[in-house]
């Protein structure tokens, strides 16, 4: 049996967190962030996401990109559920800087201190941000 | 003159610096268009420094973009919004652009 076989059939499951941190139509970052996170779905993982600063401006409810002519990918956020993709961090202080709280996101999510946030980060086995 | 500002407040320090220079002078104006769009939100934490410069110049929100962004039902009292066609208008306009990239 290949090494491959071995990790298709269970081999070691990591603790993988993806940290959002730009704001979702600026740049690319939010939509390139969110097609990783949906490929890593496919790797049965532990798969958390952690949105501070600008990140926190991907989960906010109504947007409308009909104007501006780009896709709108805000509804996939709610779809990660799905995917087994269930554990969403929010860091209070971002909010908070930016006017916003939990009732104006779109997803469910677990609202963390920046002191709580960081516990969860260096709880991980692998951190990629985006 | 149009000021226009394409970045979060969060992101960099243009917002700032273009309020610093612009309000301190009389006839400028300032276009806030794409991730701009979040320094015109009410309870920020730059809210009190748009505020402060709107008693100055002129403040205007690229509507498309704040519709993107969810975020069109909370602009601060007093910025005027603008469509793609508004925009053409307010560069047309004005005898020159800064754009604070």
């Amino acid at each position: 049996m290949s090494e491959e076989m071995d990790m298709d059939e269970g081999g070691t499951v990591k603790k993988f967190m993806f940290v959002n941190r730009k704001a979702p139509y600026g740049t690319i970052y939010a939509l390139e962030g969110l097609e990783v996170v949906l490929i890593s779905a496919a790797f049965d993982q532990d798969v958390s996401l952690a949105f501070l600063d600008d990140g926190v401006y991907e989960l906010v409810k109504g947007q409308n990109t009909k104007a501006v002519e780009m896709k709108n990918f805000s509804s996939t956020y709610r779809a990660l559920e799905g995917y087994d993709i269930e554990k969403l961090y929010v860091e209070r202080e971002s909010l908070e800087a930016r006017g916003l709280s939990e009732g104006d996101l779109l997803v469910d999510v677990q609202i963390l201190s920046a002191a709580e946030m960081g516990e969860m980060m260096a709880a991980q086995d692998v951190v990629i941000s985006f | 003159m149009l000021h226009i500002i394409n970045k979060s407040p969060f992101e960099n320090n243009s917002l700032l610096s273009c309020l610093r220079v612009a309000s301190a002078a009389k006839g400028h104006a300032i276009l806030f268009i794409e991730d701009g769009v979040y320094g015109v939100m009410q309870g920020t934490a730059v809210e009190k420094s748009v505020r402060d410069a709107m008693a100055n110049m002129a403040v205007y929100a690229l509507n498309p973009d704040l519709e993107a962004r969810g975020v069109q039902g909370r602009v601060m009292d007093g910025v005027k919004l603008v469509d793609y066609d508004g925009f053409v208008d307010l560069v047309a306009e004005h005898d020159n652009v800064q754009s604070w990239l």
